[in-house]
């Protein structure tokens, strides 16, 4: 059980001497606090396994350091970093039992065997793993599997922190919420510090208490899963997170104006001094806009087409050369044809070069 | 929709059959219409019905003590080149270079013994065992050994195998080190987290993931050393006495030195049963091996020692 603080962490494949835009992982610094729940949310190649694996010791960074409890581990093993780490694809040892699956990390470090005996029944049972025991584990589903590769870091009982390498890809849908909601009830029961890699935004808003958005190597926006929603730091966050993604559009934003196509929005907050030379849009949640008939005082939209996705609808429009989503609330009807766009001002965040800019009230 | 016949498919595969036909089954059957009679010469054949068959497996008849003779040399000599070539496989194929120019050197390297002739093996092997000319014969000799393939069955042996191993234990590395690079990174990684140490890896994970390429090692290992014919027949020419003489030698021996074509034909169905039957255990015994029997294993969790 540990605290885990990364100072100034970098890394490049191709070495320290790299030019900086290709760095896999741009220096960054963050604590993980002990027994916190977190996700590291971003797509393919943005950095998230490098910087998982460099937790881990397994690729050691072109620069930074990494503490556990304030002692600098850089100089340490995976093994003796004590580590928990489970991974894309279920590691197991094909020739032996469950049991023996689950022992092996202690039979390792020569524990006695009553003591070994004990621990692998606690986890086992954590795990719903008990009844197959004394199965041959390369036999079992890949979900049960998964479950060995993730006791295999548990059994340890003095683990620093168990991380998931996008645990859950090859696992069936139905089984995926239940392994879900299994991680929720051993991050609970076991107070440890999980660190969930994933590109999939419901898994990381639902297992974790604060999500780590990534995004070209670089650390985007840190927080809890309603900040992500509601104020996204970076129009990749407003984009990433939410299906649809939130709406960006290019837009010149004076004091509280923000003139998109021609209309003027009304802003709750006042846009002062916005960087000179800077691309300045605003962006809006789909949630947040609404669909009327056409009016003088509201955006001209053309309705392209109603995506419904069961629970909600969402309404694909057009303004000129701009494409956005609308949800449309229960019991409205819409037709595709021309529409007029209501905007919640509150809900509208102003992004200079992608960045979130904080208004003054 | 009604489905389509059309018998004009047979047509297709009409020139295979045609083919294995006339270069397995046809000759095939010769061999056993020769393994129930007898000849003279002249193209003159008598039913002889299964008496070569009961000759041939009874020890006590001079056809019968031959073919045990060469069956248990060959079976020993099968034994003691599996034994060396696999271990030895192994540990080659865990000592390549897993990336850089490394891999491309050593598997040139390895496959240039596969690529020689079988009978320039055995030329190559013959000169340099030579005590008088051969380099390794007379640097042996200059060493104080006395050793002489021509004269002594245990040198003749020894060459032999030494031969068999420098020509076949690359098949064995290649096969292993192909099975080795199957083997996902994240194993070794989930390894080096789970405290195993360099033995625990091998016997966890590299092992069991070669289990597939080493069961078809063994078993072309085993039919190819068992029908070993050309090398021990330029080296050692089944000398000294029979010491060397393999079933393959003795085989021609007998439908080529004496013409006695039913007991060869007799002799060669005995052959390709006994290499039939071998690989067909073996390899039901290794695919089985780890199949999960679902009740009666062993007992509780981490019981094992």
């Amino acid at each position: 059980m540990a605290r885990i603080d990364l100072i100034d962490l970098a890394h490049a494949y191709g070495g320290p001497d790299a030019d900086p835009s290709t760095f896999a992982l741009k220096p960054t610094s963050m604590t993980w606090r002990q027994g916190g729940a977190y996700a590291l949310l971003g797509p393919s190649g943005c950095g998230k396994t490098t910087l998982l694996n460099i937790i881990s010791g397994i690729v050691r960074p072109s620069r930074g350091k990494v503490l556990f409890d304030g002692r600098d581990v850089m100089a340490l093993t995976t093994q003796q970093r004590n580590i928990a780490q489970v991974f894309q694809f279920p590691v197991i040892y094909d020739t032996m039992t469950v049991g023996e699956n689950l022992a092996f990390p202690l039979k390792n470090r020569g524990l006695p065997r009553a003591q070994i005996e004990a621990r692998v029944a606690e986890i086992a049972r954590l795990l719903d793993l008990g009844p197959v025991l004394a199965r041959k584990a390369n036999r079992l589903s890949a979900d049960a599997k998964q479950k060995i590769s993730l006791g295999r870091g548990l059994v340890r009982a003095d683990v620093a922190a168990v991380l998931f390498d996008e645990p859950l890809t090859v696992i069936d849908p139905g089984m995926k919420w239940e392994l879900r909601s299994k991680l929720k009830v051993l991050h609970r029961a076991l107070d440890l510090t999980m660190i969930y890699v994933t590109h999939d935004q419901t898994e990381a808003l639902t297992f974790a208490d604060t999500v780590v958005v990534m995004h070209e190597g670089s650390v985007v926006q840190t927080g809890t899963p309603e900040e992500l929603f509601v104020r996204p730091a970076h129009t990749f966050v407003g984009y990433f997170i939410g299906s649809p993604g939130m709406n960006v559009l290019p837009a010149k934003v004076q004091g509280r104006q923000a003139r998109v196509a021609g209309h003027a929005l009304k802003l709750v907050r006042s846009y002062g001094e916005l960087p000179a030379g800077a691309r300045i849009e605003i962006g809006i949640r789909p949630e947040f806009v609404r669909i009327a008939a056409p009016a003088p005082d509201l955006l001209t939209a053309e309705v392209e087409r109603i995506d419904d996705l069961g629970r909600t609808r969402f309404a694909r429009v057009r303004v000129g050369d701009l494409r956005l989503a609308a949800q449309v609330p229960n019991g409205q009807a819409v037709t595709e044809g021309a529409a007029g766009l209501m905007f919640d001002p509150a809900q509208i965040h102003v992004y200079a070069d992608s960045r979130r800019v904080e208004g003054a009230a | 929709m009604a489905k389509i016949t059309n018998q004009k498919a047979w047509l297709l595969v009409l020139p295979v059959f045609a083919l294995v036909a006339f270069s397995a089954v046809i000759p095939l059957m010769t061999v056993v219409n020769y393994s129930v009679q007898d000849t003279f010469g002249n193209n003159s054949f008598f039913w002889n019905g299964v008496g070569w068959y009961h000759e041939l497996l009874d020890p006590s008849t001079e056809l019968g003590g031959r073919f045990f003779a060469s069956l248990w040399r060959n079976l020993a000599f099968s034994a003691i080149v599996l034994a060396i070539e696999i271990p030895l496989g192994i540990v080659v194929a865990l000592a390549m270079p897993r990336e850089g120019w490394g891999v491309a050197f050593s598997l040139v390297v390895l496959a240039l013994p596969l690529l020689i002739p079988w009978n320039v093996v055995g030329t190559i092997w013959q000169i340099f065992g030579r005590s008088d000319i051969g380099l390794m014969g007379w640097t042996l000799n200059r060493l104080g050994f006395d050793y002489n393939y021509v004269a002594n069955p245990i040198d003749a042996w020894l060459t032999i195998i030494v031969m068999d191993v420098w020509h076949w234990s690359s098949l064995v590395a290649l096969l292993c080190y192909a099975g080795l690079k199957s083997i996902p990174e994240a194993y070794y990684q989930a390894a080096s987290i789970d405290g195993a140490s360099r033995w625990a890896v091998f016997a966890a994970i590299q092992l069991p993931k070669m289990r597939h390429v080493l069961v078809i090692a063994a078993l072309l290992r085993f039919m190819d050393s068992f029908m070993i014919y050309t090398e021990p027949f330029v080296v050692t020419g089944g000398g000294p006495g029979n010491s060397t003489t393999f079933l393959s030698i003795e085989l021609v021996k007998l439908a080529l030195g004496q013409f006695d074509l039913g007991k060869a034909a007799a002799m060669s169905i005995v052959y390709m049963l006994i290499i039939i039957i071998v690989c067909w255990v073996f390899f039901t015994v290794m695919t089985n091996a780890g199949q999960d029997r679902q009740s009666g294993t062993s007992g509780p969790a981490g019981s094992e020692p």
